[in-house]
């Protein structure tokens, strides 16, 4: 029974078609890296798959059952690209991981031992229990995406979906929850991540999938960058990216190697 | 005056606890605008001879599922439909009070300032009822609505009912906006959510903990200022309110001043060695 099976699905946003007719299929145990340029629509494909999304046409199917009917979503744990909008008031690091237990407890049973431990345990595995009581606000921005991947695992899910994981963060973190991500590899968990730099990650995928104006372009091993795209440290922006919701306009800024 | 303290210390500590959501979503002002949409209830009570506080509540809550249901779908900009919402109200309110028998301006007066010393033992039943609902549900489903104001996107995901918690506290909005209206009144309703919050997080380090304070302080400025408005004869209402800025100002300063003693007392402190990014470029002279 595959994970994930995505068929012919196409999205619009404001009359623009943003996908069209993809097919993805994610089977138990693998590591499937999306890839793309900005603006091509890898993010939008994740968070159709999520359900944040609505579906133009074409069926997503989760665990076997249709998205519409899907319930299991302790199954699912989703790290999103940064933290959310709602910092107004502070929260520690151990508060945020703890949302992650919600899928799995429901809302109106109190949190218990178990809880604690799953967020004790989730924040061991990415390296950060010692600032389990610390505001996140003081937190490095890679420690807080570090902070949001702990709060997907205290989920205990079979399937992590993650969006852009390496975007911006430096390199300590990026090898810190590398090492959290095969490790949740090595026990059984399907991984699915939009990237469009690797680094650490690459010797974990299994199979890369590129889009490309909204359209899978070509499916298979991670393949080698292109052109100057394969200057290391290139800053992968195009001309007309979208700027996606929630973040601020990219320019156009393609910059050439400095030799 | 008993009853008048105690309906006083009901809402200081209630709306706090309701107002800790609205700050961390940045919707302060949220409860000012449920305030203004309330009078146009009151009004509307008044004209057709029924409780106003019932009618305050009803159009209230329709007031606040219509500013939850735009502000859900993102396209109409937000301050601009809240300011058709405050403006509108205020002026519906204004009008329709002005229509009704009892058009006097103390009326008015006693909806937008408060009028606790006239609180009857009805009031203080209804006040006493709704406020342990809006606790019960404000506490009890504390996590659920802490996921949903910290990142909604990831509440969706989890599989929690997200429309349905906004719902249920635009709903709570308008429930405590209405019972407060008695004690502090609709225009100053809003300070008692967002103020002592604000007090709060100037020391707090964690959501829990500035969710306790902040209703602590609340409480302590309702029991503070019906006290003080007793003793020099002003009005409680605003005595509390006054209070409530007093404390945000004290720990504010408080926070400041305690954090400069540390830091001179601890001179020679290492700082934790941050984390450095490997250098880019070689920095000995071997590669040449």
């Amino acid at each position: 029974m595959s994970v994930v099976t995505v068929s012919h699905a196409a999205v619009s946003y404001g009359g623009r078609a943003v996908l069209q007719d993809i097919d993805l299929d994610v089977q138990p145990g693998q590591v499937v890296a999306i890839l793309g340029a900005n603006g091509s629509g890898k993010s939008t494909l994740i968070r159709t798959i999520l359900g944040l999304v609505p579906l133009e046409a074409g069926t997503v199917t989760l665990f076997g059952t249709p998205q519409r009917r899907f319930r299991q979503w302790a199954r699912i744990g989703y790290v999103p690209q940064r933290m959310g909008a709602g910092s107004g008031v502070p929260a520690t690091v151990g508060e945020v991981v703890a949302s992650g237990r919600l899928a799995r407890r429901g809302i109106f049973r109190p949190s218990g031992a178990a809880d604690r431990e799953a967020v004790r345990a989730a924040l061991t595995d990415v390296g950060l229990l010692d600032r389990i009581a610390d505001p996140v606000s003081t937190l490095s921005g890679g420690q807080q995406q570090r902070t949001l991947i702990a709060r997907a695992l205290a989920g205990r899910p079979d399937l992590l979906i993650l969006d852009e994981p390496t975007a911006g963060v430096d390199a300590a973190s990026q090898d810190a929850f590398a090492s959290a991500l095969r490790r949740f590899a090595e026990a059984g968990g399907t991984i699915l991540l939009v990237a469009h730099e690797l680094g650490p990650i690459e010797p974990l995928i299994d199979k890369a999938v590129v889009v490309h104006h909204g359209r899978i372009a070509y499916e298979g091993a991670v393949p080698e960058p292109a052109g100057h795209h394969a200057e290391p440290g290139h800053d992968h922006v195009h001309p007309h990216a979208e700027a996606e919701r929630a973040r601020i306009c990219v320019a156009p800024t393609d910059r050439m190697p400095a030799n | 005056m008993v009853r008048a303290l105690l309906g006083a210390l009901i809402i200081g500590l209630i709306a706090p606890a309701l107002g800790i959501y609205l700050v961390q979503r940045r919707l302060s002002l949220i409860g000012d605008g449920i305030g203004h949409v309330a009078l146009t209830g009151v009004g509307v009570g008044l004209l057709l001879n029924q409780s106003p506080v019932l009618t305050a509540v009803v159009v209230s809550i329709i007031g606040a599922i219509g500013v939850e249901l735009v502000r859900e779908r993102g396209r109409t900009s937000g301050d601009l439909a809240l300011a058709l919402l405050f403006y509108g109200g205020i002026a519906g309110g204004v009008v329709l009070v002005g229509l009704s028998e009892d058009s006097s301006n103390a009326n008015l007066m006693q909806f937008l300032f408060g009028s606790l010393t006239t609180t009857s033992r009805q009031d203080l039943i209804v006040i006493a009822v709704l406020g342990v609902a809006v606790l019960v549900a404000m506490l009890g489903l504390r996590q659920a609505l802490f996921a949903v104001c910290n990142d909604e996107e990831y509440a969706r995901v989890s599989g929690l009912p997200v429309r349905t918690l906004n719902l249920l506290m635009a709903v709570t909005t308008a429930v405590t906006v209405t019972i407060a209206m008695r004690t502090v009144g609709l225009l100053l309703v809003s300070a008692l959510m967002v103020v002592p919050v604000a007090a709060a997080q100037q020391v707090t380090r964690g959501f829990r903990s500035t969710m306790a304070a902040a209703m602590v302080i609340g409480v302590g400025s309702a029991a503070a200022g019906v006290w003080l408005a007793g003793e020099v004869d002003t009005a409680p209402g605003a005595t509390i309110v006054i209070l409530a800025i007093a404390a945000f100002v004290a720990v504010t300063v408080g926070a400041g001043t305690w954090r400069v003693l540390r830091r001179r007392s601890a001179p020679g402190r290492q700082q934790a060695a941050a984390q450095l990014e490997p250098p880019e470029v070689v920095l000995q002279a071997e590669a040449r």
